[in-house]
């Protein structure tokens, strides 16, 4: 099998530690979803947890690797078919910029869980998935990639314009 | 004589005060409302960027590389003391720009990093949290005496309200003038965050924008004007 023919699916926690997000992911539900819907291999990014999830190479099976901090989070992101990420607004509009498919997994323990707010509008506005670490298998089995529409990324303009009016400069 | 002190004192604190009573009035009237006038400084404005983990930074320097950066100039980055990616990303941003320039030297002397004293850790005691808060407050207040910037621009990591507050101090007190831009994050859909709601109830950011129109409608005096990621 080439590499044109692999399905890579990334997952990303960022800086933080969201070792239930790890745990799900290296469940056999959740592997079972991936293999299932297509995708050939898993690359996890664990950032700052402790659980170490369990390496698979073999034939049949989905591959499994997972490391801690990488600089090049863009290239696995951009390499990859899916991605599964923290609710970090960094992550998400790193994958959205990217017009990636995306699945994000809210991190329940959190005390001020103000980051669902974001996910949850983004989810209603069809850009991405929004689930929770017990229901991601659920998630994989029922999403549909096709139904995600594109992000259109932001401006500053409006805002610096908006600023600069303030401050008496002429607008350009 | 003691008498004549205490007399002098009686006539003159009250004198004080409601001088700076006035004073705060005024400023808070200025405040929030657009300057008639272009910047007396045409070589450009002290600006202050407060950077912060947690999407903060990247949000910032989106608004940075949209600003004319002639009018903004130089540019003091502020951080705090253990967040070590947003100053550097500050760093590279700069550096991009450094490339262009024939000027190099003045490209560099541009840009100023500085990190900053946090009043309080993630999971610190509170009875240590008074010392590190005193400390934080005397440096921050030392920061904003030594830039005296002119524009301060934040989206809501802890440290913008120390350095708000400062600044805020610092009109009162008519040591410098400076014009706050808070930009609401993008993460704050349905709330505002703590920052946020401090300095909008206190009317200290004199142009206060959020990035959802929900938001908006709940705090009419807030602007909308799109979104920055």
């Amino acid at each position: 099998m080439g590499d044109r023919d692999r399905r890579t699916v990334f997952v990303t926690v960022g800086t933080t530690c969201f070792d239930a997000l790890v745990k799900a992911v290296d469940s056999p539900q959740v592997k079972e979803a991936l293999l299932q819907k297509g995708y050939t291999d898993l690359v996890i990014q664990m950032g700052r947890g402790t659980y170490i999830p369990s390496k698979v190479s073999g034939d049949g099976t989905l591959q499994v690797d997972y490391f801690t901090f990488s600089p090049s989070i863009a290239d696995y992101i951009r390499d990859a078919s899916l991605v599964i990420s923290h609710a970090g607004s960094g992550s998400i509009f790193e994958t959205l910029r990217h017009s990636k498919p995306l699945i994000v997994v809210v991190n329940e323990d959190l005390m001020d869980n103000h980051q669902s707010e974001l996910a949850d509008e983004l989810a209603e506005m069809k850009h991405l998935f929004c689930a929770r670490p017990l229901t991601l298998a659920e998630t994989i089995w029922e999403m549909d990639v096709e139904t995600l529409t594109p992000y259109v990324p932001g401006d500053a303009k409006p805002v610096v314009s908006l600023i600069n009016k303030f401050l008496g400069f002429p607008d350009d | 004589m003691g008498l004549d002190v205490s007399m002098a004192v009686c006539y003159a604190l009250p004198v004080l005060v409601s001088l700076l009573v006035v004073r705060f009035a005024y400023v808070k009237y200025c405040s929030g409302h657009p300057h008639l006038k272009l910047p007396a400084s045409a070589a450009g404005m002290r600006c202050l960027i407060v950077l912060g983990s947690g999407g903060h930074t990247a949000e910032m320097v989106n608004v940075v590389s949209t600003l004319q950066k002639d009018r903004y100039t130089p540019r003091y980055y502020v951080a705090a003391l253990t967040d070590n990616m947003s100053l550097q990303k500050a760093r590279v941003y700069e550096l991009s720009l450094v490339q262009r320039e024939v000027d190099k030297e003045k490209a560099i002397e541009n840009a100023q990093f500085v990190q900053i004293y946090r009043s309080r850790e993630v999971g610190q005691s509170y009875f240590t949290s008074i010392a590190t808060t005193l400390l934080a407050t005397l440096h921050t207040m030392w920061i904003i005496i030594r830039i005296r910037p002119q524009v301060i621009l934040c989206n809501g990591p802890g440290t913008c309200i120390p350095l708000c507050v400062s600044s805020f101090v610092l009109k009162v007190l008519g040591l410098g003038w400076s014009s706050i831009f808070y930009i609401e994050s993008i993460a704050r859909v349905k709330k505002l965050s703590l920052s946020g709601l401090m300095l909008y109830k206190l009317r200290i950011a004199d142009q206060f924008f959020v990035q959802w129109p929900q938001l908006q409608k709940k705090y009419p005096r807030a602007c909308y004007a799109g979104r920055l990621m």
